[in-house]
């Protein structure tokens, strides 16, 4: 599974230039808006000609303007799931499900209209027409519809920015599900690091028409000065953490990880699970005494690698535990009161984390 | 039979093509063809019925070579008269095709594409059932034009009765002959009754259809 795009185009004032190679099974296209993601996954669909471009996807050769080779969109076999999901309003659910499948090579029909509908959780839908399904049942079906076109590459266009929380957190579950069971690499188009931290096993990170970093998600995470101002909030980074036992008294789950033990609420995962552990720098502190009588569960000791300033007030603290980054934002005074330096040894106190059930995918 | 001899679903599929070439085609001349499409729209009926006389006419360039080539003659003839409600009908009939193609999403379109269809298929089983109602509609209004067309029927093929008499020719005529009230206004209510007819089925079709594809 690998993807190798480098385009470049220009569109009236906004030039793309863009390149970057990903063998990940999620990869996401993260940026502000405007920043080029959906032009350049449109450039990747056919969508849109490039003026130079080359695209391959496992060594398939789609798009070489230089050879003036540049498959049409409708034999690209790549499935492309819509931001505002696009059903055929004059189908039902079904003939929009199946209405891909016979234009995909006989050879190349993978998808089983069985296994999908169970994964998406649409079976009871297909009689339905398209006006009669909820926001989150639409971008479902429009996700069966592009998987059961036997795609070898899927695109998702912020397939849950139409949708309220509620929402988007009964689709996240499937498109992880789609991560981990599917031999399909996906192009995963967001704006929002929330998402992409939970979803992602590789970022690519646009800006401004080009790509400011790409690589292993775990890795781009730590990178919060890539991290576009609106959501600064959310930057923070990811861990992948065991899970040691679930003590029932107290409704807690124990995770183990190289920086120590971590505790969170309710029953989360089997006892050796790995679960992916997102912390979010603005819900880490900092002390340079280890804390007594604290409420905080998660404190983990290291040493400080590195001060970031992170605009006028406040400064990222990385503190590497054991091997395991987290990343604190703190204030600049907080900084100065307590003489953080590089190589201090500290204690990061972590107020919240956040762990998405399934394994983060294993590369 | 032969290729200019069309039946009505020869005629529509003639004006589906051509709307869709307006709508969607950006192409050298496009204004002129736009404007010849619609110039019987504009130009008095009279007028219409006179050029179709000068061309199609037995001597006129186009009908003179029908007639030696193939023995079809318009000019007089129930022929005649079809290809003048045609011709009348037809800038009717391209606007409304053309306006519902220009409203179907092509976003849709775009979504068929990835999906694997090529051209003919998007279009198909995408704008073509998308368009329908706007096709209905643009029948309705061809027909209405049809039934109510007297100035360039009777210009190019005269008023012979049962030959090329329509029914406002023949209502026509019965005014102007004493005593011809009783008849006059049989014929009336007979294109009032068909015309109440055709209009209520195409509220009928239009709402199915449009019930249909409701997005």
């Amino acid at each position: 599974m690998s993807v190798a795009v480098a385009v470049r185009h220009r569109l009236g004032d906004f030039a793309l230039d863009a390149a970057f190679e990903s063998q990940g099974r999620l990869t996401a296209i993260f940026g502000a808006s405007g920043s080029g993601k959906t032009t350049l996954i449109n450039v990747i669909a056919g969508l849109i000609k490039p003026d130079w471009g080359k695209i391959a996807i496992d060594g398939a050769v789609l798009t070489d303007t230089e050879e003036h080779l540049a498959l049409p969109v409708h034999r690209r076999r790549i499935g492309y799931v819509f931001q505002d999901s696009r059903l055929f309003p004059h189908l039902t659910v079904e003939q929009n499900l199946h209405y891909g499948r016979w234009f995909a090579p006989r050879g190349d029909r993978y998808a089983q209209t069985a296994q999908v509908l169970a994964l998406l959780g649409i079976g009871h839908l297909l009689t339905r027409k398209p006006r009669q399904l909820s926001g989150g049942e639409r971008q479902r079906v429009a996700i069966g519809r592009a998987l059961l076109a036997s795609p070898r590459l899927l695109l998702m266009d912020e397939p849950l920015a139409s949708l309220d929380q509620p929402r988007k957190e009964e689709i996240l579950p499937y498109i992880e599900r789609l991560r981990d069971d599917l031999r399909l690499p996906i192009l995963y188009v967001s704006h929002s690091l929330a998402e992409v931290k939970r979803l992602a096993t590789d970022i690519v990170v646009m800006a401004e028409g080009r790509v400011a970093a790409s690589g292993p998600a775990d890795r781009i995470a730590q990178r919060l000065d890539l991290v576009p101002p609106e959501e600064r909030d959310e930057g923070g980074v990811i861990l992948d953490m065991t899970v040691a036992g679930y003590d029932q008294a107290y409704d807690m789950t124990s995770l183990r990880s190289a920086a120590g033990e971590a505790y969170v609420q309710g029953k989360v995962g089997k006892p050796g699970a790995v679960l992916r552990v997102q912390i979010r720098a603005r819900d880490v502190m900092v002390a340079t005494q280890k804390p007594k009588k604290i409420s905080a569960l998660n404190i983990f000791r290291g040493r400080v690698t590195a001060l970031d300033a992170a605009g006028p007030a406040a400064v990222n603290v990385t503190v590497d535990c054991a091997g395991a980054p987290v990343i604190a934002r703190i204030t600049r005074q907080s900084r100065d009161t307590l003489r953080l330096a590089i190589g201090l040894e500290v204690y990061a106190l972590v107020k919240a984390i956040s762990v998405s059930p399934p394994a983060a995918a294993p590369r | 039979m032969t290729w200019l001899e069309l039946s009505p679903d020869e005629w529509n599929a003639v004006r589906l093509a051509v709307a869709l070439l307006l709508a969607r085609r950006d192409f050298w001349g496009k204004s002129l063809v736009n404007g010849l499409v619609h110039l019987p729209l504009v130009l008095p009926p009279v007028v219409t019925g006179y050029l179709l006389l000068l061309t199609f006419g037995k001597r006129g360039p186009v009908g003179s070579f029908l007639n030696e080539a193939f023995g079809i003659v318009f000019s007089f003839r129930w022929t005649g008269a079809a290809l003048a409600c045609a011709v009348m009908g037809f800038p009717l009939m391209v606007r409304a095709i053309r306006l519902s193609i220009e409203a179907v999403d092509r976003r849709l379109e775009a979504a068929a594409s990835t999906l694997g269809a090529n051209a003919l298929w998007v279009f198909l089983t995408v704008t073509l059932p998308l368009t329908l109602p706007g096709i209905v509609a643009g029948m309705i209004l061809c027909f209405a034009k049809a039934m109510g067309e007297f100035g360039a029927t009777i210009t190019f093929v005269s008023n012979i009765p049962g030959e090329t008499q329509t029914l406002p020719s023949a209502i026509y005529t019965f005014t102007q002959i004493p005593g011809g009230d009783a008849g006059a206004l049989r014929l009336t209510a007979i294109s009032v009754a068909i015309s109440l007819a055709a209009l209520m089925a195409s509220e009928v079709l239009a709402r199915r259809v449009g019930r249909r594809i409701a997005a």
